[in-house]
């Protein structure tokens, strides 16, 4: 069989994403928490403590800025830690991909249930800080904000390919801090989140318009203030590449891990 | 003459320079329970990993129920159930759940999973246990809630790899008054074990593997009858003249350690002798598969 064709995933995957989603209302308390939180944290730390300083962001309040933001890192980070460290605790201690490959559900379906589980995940996480932001008023309730998840549901699936490629590669938990102080920290503080990218130096903005969260941000930002998109195309396009690419590759490295 | 359930031909399995399986035959009669005898290392998991379709050999054929392996993986699957050698429940979910989320992998429809998991609580003896969490079970419990699962898809062929190692003398009965159950029912079994008594007990037909490669197959008897002696007597702390003596007495002998393991045909004679020896302890049994292992696989310690 060739090991680099196209993943075929089939009706398991919804078992595999459906298992993650039990175990997850089991541990919801903690879970919630953590999705408020935070959002709670940084709005208020950050949005009231800078937003006395700054007059304005963007032609909006800081904490209205800041808000959009929040929205798209958190499905970024979010897809990314699940995609991480819970995928490769089901892999490696826990053995759980094992006893579902002693099923007929085979490698595709459990790549493509965590992908679908961590833009779940990511789904969940922006919508809470969605209603933190309308609750602290940060965001008014506008049409706009339901299209939102559309986007955060794009995110979550752009990150999570590319969290599983890592998993596949890492030999242990230690190996993930790679990826988050060489990529997840950076794209945090660069793509927009905090301040317009327009402040940055032409070639990191240029380079940074090669990465998926400034995309996200740009459209998460646009739709939940109700502003005209600029390039919606393009965004879509750069956030699908990534979620196609991720998944592909992710599919192919996991079989080449779990089909020995 | 039925066709077999199993078939592996001149089978293969590389990792590098290391030959895991070294090309091996052997086929499953439908209904019987077959064993992989063989120490640490000698190939049972990697074995039973190409029946599974999870790992492509790199030489010779395999086909269970008459599709071949690894292509058709997933049909084969289907109509298997497997106990992994380290357990792998779900931890999050209780003993119930375990078992439903398991039918959902394999597509198996609520109304299906309502019936037959009470069906399989029950056949596990974890009815009351139905909603603890899965660790807070005990080994034994967990070993068998595990056998329950592999049950879920009401399989014909179910593949064990080592399904009592670490179990204590009650826990491990009661699994194998389970499997013994099951072979009546008409399923095939497969199993890997380093336990003779296991194998000696469960198992029509064996093989013994070491290094990758099998030494021999046959029934228990067969394999004994084939390879030693039928009696033995075993001598704890033997003095060094005693070996002389016993030799020219027309065993075979074999020391392990300070003991020494008289193989004959008839150890009468030398009963006697050793009766007169104040102060010796020994043992007079039949010869069993323990002493065929010991035979063929050596007695040299394994630490892989
Ligand atoms: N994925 C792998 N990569 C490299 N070597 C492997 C791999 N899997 C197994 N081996 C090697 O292949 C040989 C056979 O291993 P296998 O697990 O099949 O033995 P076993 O008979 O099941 O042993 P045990 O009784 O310890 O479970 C061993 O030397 C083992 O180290
Ligand atoms: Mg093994």
């Amino acid at each position: 069989m060739n090991a680099l064709r196209p993943p075929h995933p089939r009706a398991a995957t919804l078992a595999v994403w459906w298992r993650n989603l039990k175990v997850w209302r089991r541990l919801l308390g903690p879970a919630l928490a953590m999705n408020f939180g935070e959002p709670v944290l940084y709005l208020l730390g950050l949005g009231y403590g800078l937003g006395v300083f700054i007059q304005g962001m963007g032609g909006m309040p800081y904490l209205t800025f800041l808000a959009s933001g929040i929205v798209a890192s958190s499905a970024m980070t979010t897809a990314s830690f699940e995609g991480m460290y819970s995928v490769f605790t089901r892999m490696v201690p826990q053995r759980t991909y094992e006893a579902i490959l002693a099923t007929p559900a085979e490698v595709d379906d459990i790549v493509a249930g965590e992908i679908l589980w961590c833009a779940t995940k990511s789904l969940v996480s922006a919508a809470a800080v969605l209603l933190v932001a309308v609750a602290l008023g940060a965001l008014e309730p506008r049409p706009g904000l339901l299209a939102v998840p559309a986007v955060v549901l794009l995110t979550g699936l752009a990150f999570a390919g590319p969290a599983l490629v890592i998993s596949a590669l890492a030999p242990n938990y230690d190996f993930f801090n790679y990826y988050m102080v060489l990529v997840l920290t950076p794209l945090m503080i660069l793509s927009g989140v905090f301040y317009p990218v327009e402040t940055l130096p032409a070639a990191v903005r240029a380079l940074v318009d090669f990465l998926p969260l400034v995309h996200a941000v740009d459209l998460a930002r646009g739709l939940a203030t109700d502003q005209p998109l600029d390039a919606p195309l393009r965004h879509v396009t750069v956030l699908g590449t990534y979620a196609l690419v991720g998944a592909y590759l992710a599919t192919v490295l996991f079989r080449r891990r779990l089909i020995r | 003459m039925t066709e077999p359930i199993v078939r592996a031909h001149a089978l293969a399995k590389h990792y590098g320079a290391l030959a895991a399986v070294a090309g091996i035959d052997f086929e499953i009669e439908p209904g019987i329970c077959f064993g992989f005898l063989g120490p640490n290392g000698a190939g049972k998991t990697t074995t039973l990993r190409m029946c599974m379709g999870l790992s492509p050999p790199d030489g010779g054929r395999l086909e269970i129920f008459g599709l071949s392996l690894p292509r058709h993986g997933r049909r084969v699957r289907a109509r298997m159930g497997v106990v992994p050698q380290a357990d792998n429940l779900d931890p999050d979910f209780t003993v119930e759940e375990n078992l439903r989320i398991y039918g959902r992998y394999f597509g198996l429809r609520r109304r299906i999973l309502d019936t037959r998991i009470p069906a399989l609580l029950e056949f596990a003896a974890l009815a009351e246990r139905a909603h603890a969490r899965t660790e807070a079970l005990s080994g034994g419990m967990k070993r068998r809630l595990t056998l329950a699962r592999a049950l879920i898809n009401d399989p014909q062929l179910v593949v064990l790899d080592e399904p009592t190692t670490g179990l204590d003398p009650q826990a491990r009965h009661l699994v194998w008054a389970r499997l013994e159950q099951l072979r009546a029912r008409g399923t095939t079994l497969l199993l890997t074990t380093h336990y003779m008594e296991e194998a000696e007990r469960l198992c029509d037909r064996l093989v013994v593997m070491d290094h990758g490669s099998i030494l021999d197959t046959g029934t228990p008897r067969e394999l004994v009858n084939r390879h030693v002696e039928p009696e033995v007597v075993e001598i704890r702390n033997a003095p060094a003249h005693l070996e002389g003596h016993l030799l020219d007495g027309g065993c075979r002998i074999e020391r392990v350690g300070s003991s020494l393991y008289c193989y004959t045909r008839r150890a009468t004679a030398l009963i006697e002798h050793l009766r007169d020896q104040p102060g010796l302890v020994f043992l007079h049994r039949p010869a069993g598969l323990e002493d065929v292992f010991l035979r063929l696989t050596g007695r040299e310690l394994r630490d892989t």
